[in-house]
């Protein structure tokens, strides 16, 4: 596939996922298709970390239950609006890990991961039982008034911000540092030995992801429209992951198509919830011993190794 | 000629073994100076205290009468001192031009808003990276490998590349850890025909090689570590004659023949 073959696929896929609204009306789907936008941001910015920083991230349901509770929470006792709430919900999730980074990000590679599980789960310990300030287990309303009333319009808000997140990941993936994350992914000592601040450098990786991680909380509060602690749980964490990694770690496309098929399968084939997990396991285990790149990682590889073979037969 | 690096009083315990003991010495500018000494000696020990990898326990390091002990690796690049590592370290999963590319970025002043808004600042970085990673990948001669990935090329043309990454940070004083370990005499030739290269650059060397006939015909001085002590240094000529230097390398016998 050339570069502007890649173009042109990208274009028709936008404009498909613009007119799907027109043509889909049955909310059934139509709640996949945006459940699917949402945890699409999810993964995309869990991949900046996880991906292409390679640091194993399992806060991020942390993270994104810290956007959607300070969504609500702005627009509820603060009166802000939805468009003011939402930057500084997502400022706040990427504050968040700014600060939590500070510690953990100076452990490497299980330790790291060890501790953002940690924090995860004492996150939704303090929104469970912080009864004055999130209502505890009893739901929260996600107050302010809501302007995306129709399926449609939720649809066209959460595209934006999927567009959105794409965009600027991209404009830092293919910058130089974008570069640099890949490097620390790589090997951080030589990173460090070429002079990049490997601190700063994972610290900003895990400020932005956060940050999307939260853009993506509360455009989940605004569509469901109240909030429990288990939406800060380790298990949207896992879910996260678990999309990332079937789709392809370190790719902008990967965490996208993972997330479409883990949300789209289970729903469609109306597998019970109890069995969703249990075949979770199941398939990451499969997928990290045979395709743990994710399945755009093996495409890529495929692609790689033919026209290595293409080279090979000139020569 | 100044000296470009002084090392004074440099002493790092690891528990109770002094891997490196009271260590002074200087770097003089232009220079290619090595350090040798048995296995265990402390020479890589001593890569990592000039280069902030580890600290000191004692000891002060000076870089351009600057005192920089104590400073992070990525700040000693930035003064212009880079470094190679004992066991080749590249960006395997990256191409050889990515590798160098991101090797330039200490170099570079933009920050995540230029990369996102794609601003004048990141454009010329990126343009500058470009350069620069061409005119080094031309020095170490690797154009036709210039976009397999780093993993997928010879040993030799790997050894080259990690050079080649440090250079491209604009060093001053370059440290190479082992520069032909594991390399055939063939290849020897050409990686020291190379470094002699490199100092043409203005760049001053210090290495550290087992070598011992490639140490003799390279270095202009030579400094020698044994358990973490110096126990000579000077000219190769000097060094070769130096009787505890030979007790070190062969054992007591034969220092008095």
């Amino acid at each position: 596939m050339n570069r502007i073959s890649g173009k042109w696929i990208v274009l028709a896929i936008t404009v498909i996922a613009v007119i799907i609204p027109l043509v889909v009306t049955n909310k059934y789907y139509m709640n996949i298709l945006i459940m699917s936008g949402i945890w699409s941001i999810v993964a995309l910015s869990l991949n900046l970390i996880l991906g292409y920083t390679g640091q194993v991230n399992l806060a991020h349901g942390a993270f994104f239950g810290i956007g959607a509770y300070a969504s609500a929470l702005l627009m509820l006792k603060l009166k802000l609006g939805f468009w003011l709430a939402l930057p500084f919900a997502a400022a706040i999730a990427g504050f968040f890990g700014f600060l939590i980074g500070l510690p953990a990000l100076r452990t490497r590679g299980s330790y790291f991961a060890i501790g953002t599980l940690c924090f995860n789960i004492i996150v939704t310990l303090i929104v469970d039982r912080w009864e004055g300030l999130t209502e505890g287990a009893s739901p929260l309303p996600w107050g302010g008034e809501i302007t995306f009333k129709t399926m449609a319009a939720q649809y066209y808000l959460v595209l934006c911000f999927l567009l959105l997140t794409i965009f600027v990941l991209r404009r830092i993936m293919q910058s130089l540092v974008g570069r640099t994350f890949r490097a620390i992914r790589g090997n951080e000592e030589l990173a460090e030995a070429v002079g990049i601040h490997a601190m700063r450098t994972k610290i900003l990786s895990f400020t932005v992801s956060c940050f999307f991680a939260g853009v993506g909380g509360v455009l989940y509060a605004s569509y469901i429209g109240f909030l429990s602690p288990e939406i800060t749980d380790y298990h949207v964490s896992f879910d996260a992951l678990i999309y990332v990694m079937i789709g392809g770690v370190g790719t902008i496309v990967g965490p996208i198509i993972g997330t479409l098929l883990i949300v789209t399968i289970p729903e469609t084939l109306h597998i019970a919830a109890e069995f969703r997990l249990l075949l979770y396991g199941l398939i990451l285990i499969v997928m990290i011993i045979y395709l743990p790149r994710g399945i755009v990682g093996w495409i890529k590889e495929l692609k790689g190794k033919r026209r290595q073979e293409v080279i090979w037969e000139k020569s | 000629m100044g000296e470009i690096l002084t090392v004074q009083g440099l002493t790092r315990h690891f528990g109770g073994l002094a891997a490196v003991m009271d260590l002074s010495f200087d770097v003089r500018a232009g220079e290619i100076l090595s350090l040798i000494g048995p296995n265990g000696a402390g020479k890589t020990t001593v890569f990592n205290l000039i280069t902030g990898t580890l600290l000191p326990t004692r000891g002060k390091v000076f870089f351009q009468d600057h005192e920089i002990t104590g400073s992070r690796p990525h700040e000693t690049t930035s003064f212009g001192i880079a470094r190679t590592f004992q066991t080749t370290s590249l960006f395997y999963d990256e191409t050889v031009m990515d590798n160098l590319i991101v090797s330039y970025h200490c170099r570079t002043r933009m920050g995540i808003w230029d990369a996102v808004f794609q601003t004048g600042r990141s454009r010329e970085d990126e343009r500058r990276c470009r350069q620069k990673a061409g005119e080094i990948l031309e020095f170490i001669g690797l154009q036709d490998r210039v976009s397999e990935l780093a993993r997928n090329i010879p040993q030799e043309s790997q050894k080259r590349l990690a050079l080649g990454l440090a250079l491209v940070t604009e060093p001053k004083l370059l440290l190479l850890d082992e520069p032909t370990g594991g390399l055939t005499e063939e290849e020897n030739i050409s990686m020291m025909a190379l470094i002699q290269k490199v100092r043409t650059r203005g760049i001053t060397i210090f290495l550290i090689e087992h070598k011992m006939k490639i140490v003799m015909n390279i270095s202009d001085r030579i400094v020698v570590l044994n358990y973490g002590e110096k126990i000579a240094d000077g000219s190769p000529q000097e060094v070769g004659r130096n009787s505890a230097v030979i007790e070190a390398y062969l054992g007591a016998g034969y220092a008095e023949t």
